[in-house]
């Protein structure tokens, strides 16, 4: 069987030096759908086009919903020839099941080891010494969006730190701004990755790998994660009444039209601003964490090419890998997308500021926290989603009681 | 064929209740860990309140329907004009897809863009109608929504079953100087009990099912207040976490199989009756 790989790979290789002779369609399943998200998945289109193979586009709205789709594919005979994740562990399961197409004589051909950095992000796809899957792209999730404008409106600074701005939300409010821009959809990930990153804002990077990584209850359960608890609570007054069920680009949209003072969100946000022609540092500010002492969360999206018995379409499923990496790509695709390429060596001239900073706390290892999806799995992030959105929406629902139910979530999580 | 289908289908429960007792992920595998998934469950305050919502959900909205319903259909039974017309505008909402039932009345309860907003922009801007936006009321909107879409069939069937009652009934009531509201409630209504139970079962299965009006209205929400059962079911399987979604779909069944446990029972008894008396 390996053998046989190594084969196909090596052909594959070599048919993919002479492609344009030969055309193969490959069909890729991913949720990017927003405006700014489409611009950056027609450079992958538009350069795969280009090297004679045909990108079949299948864009499934949201992240829950698309790797659903995926999985019923999987599990029925008939999966997409590639598709779309979040790194971790969520296509752990595609990888025992023997359902993916191993990447590892390409990546070695290509030196992917030693390209792709920082080791976190490599560490995602890599796994026991073989290749399973191409990481496209590094997200940071911890950003806070300021409009300036609204800021300007009601007179009060850009915030450095969150309790800085839950201290001036009310000024906002009086301004008649919505003072956080938030929304509730998809069972509730948008409050979830905000109430992550204020964890980590709050805490540090040391409490956070305590908690989701070493499983410990005793700090889960301590008076500082109490503190988050109430710091969250509080925001939660500064929300709109239409905020229920809103997807994150709306809710984006809201302090791109300065309709809205500060949304957090992950650096993808930054896509829905250059989209409406916004500059950053004059329109709009992003704030790492935010905090004085950033750290970064570090997300991101990979790529799985799941097995197909067509040599043809597995010889363009590889070059389709290799095109995804290639610097160009790289740096069309991360521009227009806001993440920050996952190789060095890549021209970094069309890099905003909000990126360029990215990319300076990136070159600390000490800065990186990787999101809790490397540690935990999918069901442990529903579980969490659900208490975060619950707590938001539901004043009833005390802090003590929403600490203990993620004290025991912590508990149990696998 | 008939055994194939109930073969299917009993395998299909059987299967869901042993993985039930399983930690399968995204494969199936026997690996028994005994009550495990149902303590989870029930320590998970989406699922508790997923059940405790179908039930209110459910009383409220087949309580609302069956007598809407039944009040529509008298209304229709007294020959006015128009009946055609009244009747295909009852029963319109039926043929809409729930998601789109739900789109459109998450769009009028929605403050920033439906009543509240219109309403505000006629000059009253201290108006305030927002029911899904809060946690305390958005089933009550869900409510709403679904007795919209389920009174018109309920009145169809209703209708169907007071006409199929044989008119010389209405001649003798007339004769004996009965109140017409007392021959609906007392002589035709427990006449047509075929169409009312036809009318609740149907009711009922749409209840249990619940799940693209919410999905499409509050998505569950604000926060978790709207979750269904059958939500909870779908998220867990997509989450790859198959077991503990099949603990929650075996939970779902208890209710339908304690039916068809008391059913059998209730007609053994009345066989035994029947034979003691013969």
């Amino acid at each position: 069987m390996m053998k046989f790989a190594v084969a196909a790979a090596m052909t594959a290789a070599l048919l993919s030096s002479t492609a344009g002779v030969r055309a193969a369609d490959v069909e890729v399943i991913h949720w990017w759908t927003s405006g700014g998200e489409q611009a950056a998945v027609s450079v992958f289109a538009k350069e795969f086009d280009a090297t004679g193979d045909k990108w079949v586009d299948n864009a499934v709205a949201l992240g829950e919903t698309a790797r659903a789709t995926i999985m019923q594919r999987a599990l029925g005979g008939d999966p997409p020839d590639a598709a779309q994740f979040n790194p971790g562990r969520q296509y752990e399961e595609l990888i025992q099941g023997g359902l993916l197409l191993d990447l590892t004589p390409l990546a070695e051909k290509e030196h992917w080891a030693d390209i792709i950095r920082p080791d976190a992000t490599e560490s995602t796809c890599h796994i026991d010494g073989k290749w399973w899957c191409v990481p496209v792209n590094i997200h940071t999730n911890n950003w806070g969006w300021a409009s300036i404008a609204a800021f300007k409106k009601a007179g009060v600074e850009l915030p450095n730190t969150i309790d800085q701005f839950i201290a001036d939300a009310p000024k906002l409010k009086a301004a008649g701004i919505i003072p956080f821009a938030v929304g509730g959809d998809g069972g509730g990930w948008q409050i979830n990755l905000m109430a992550n990153d204020l964890m980590l804002a709050l805490l540090g990077k040391e409490k956070i790998e305590a908690i989701y990584r070493d499983k410990d209850v005793a700090e889960a359960g301590s008076p500082d994660v109490a503190k988050v608890f109430e710091s969250i609570r509080t925001l939660s007054q500064f929300s709109d009444e239409s905020s229920t069920n809103r997807n994150w680009n709306d809710t984006t949209a809201l302090v791109v039209n300065d309709q809205a003072g500060m949304q957090i969100m992950g650096d993808w946000a930054r896509g829905e601003f250059s989209l409406a022609g916004k500059k950053a540092g004059v329109d709009y500010a992003c704030l790492a964490g935010p905090s004085e002492k950033p750290y970064l969360r570090l997300g991101g999206d990979i790529f799985v090419f799941f097995k197909q018995s067509d040599p043809e379409v597995e010889r363009a499923q590889l070059s389709l890998a290799s095109t995804m990496l290639n610097p160009r790509t790289q740096a069309l695709f991360n521009a227009a997308k806001g993440s920050i390429p996952v190789r060095d060596d890549v021209d970094m001239s069309l890099a905003d500021s909000c990126m360029q900073k990215g990319i300076a706390l990136l070159k600390d290892e000490a800065n990186v926290v990787p999101d809790t999806n490397i540690w935990r799995n999918e069901a442990f992030g529903n579980a969490t989603n659900a208490l975060w959105t619950e707590f938001w929406f539901d004043q009833s629902k005390s802090v003590a009681d929403a600490q203990a139910q993620f004290v025991d979530l912590i508990k149990n999580a696998e | 064929m008939s055994a194939t289908a109930i073969g299917v289908f009993v395998i299909c429960i059987v299967f869901t209740v042993i993985w039930s007792f399983t930690n399968s992920k995204l494969f199936p595998t026997f690996n028994f860990v005994g009550f495990w998934q149902y303590e989870r469950l029930w320590a998970t305050p989406k699922w508790v309140i997923s059940v405790a919502n179908i039930w209110f959900y459910g009383f409220c909205q087949i309580c609302a329907n069956m007598v809407a319903g039944f009040l529509l259909a008298v209304f229709l039974d007294q020959r006015i004009r128009q009946e055609d017309l009244l009747r295909t505008v009852f029963l319109y909402p039926f043929a809409l897809s729930a998601v789109i039932t739900g789109l459109v009345w998450q769009w009028m309860m929605d403050p920033g863009l439906g009543i509240q907003s219109a309403v505000r922009n006629l000059g009253f801007t201290d108006f305030h109608f927002a029911p899904i936006a809060n946690a305390g009321t958005a089933i009550y909107g869900l409510v709403v929504a679904g007795i919209w879409n389920g009174v018109g069939v309920t009145m169809a069937i209703l209708l169907a079953g007071l006409r199929g009652v044989d008119e010389e009934i209405w001649k003798a009531t007339k004769i004996d100087g009965i109140p017409t509201w007392r021959v609906y409630l007392f002589v035709m209504l427990p006449m047509m009990r075929g169409a009312v139970a036809t009318a609740l079962i149907l009711q009922t299965v749409g209840v249990v099912r619940t799940f693209d009006l919410v999905i499409a209205m509050t998505g569950g929400g604000p926060g978790i207040a709207t979750q269904m059962p059958a939500i909870y079911v779908i998220e867990n399987i997509n989450a790859r976490n198959v077991a503990h979604g099949m603990a929650a779909a075996t939970c779902m069944l208890l209710p339908v199989a304690l039916v068809i446990v008391l059913q059998v029972i209730f007609r053994l008894r009345a066989r035994r009756r029947a034979d003691r008396a013969a």
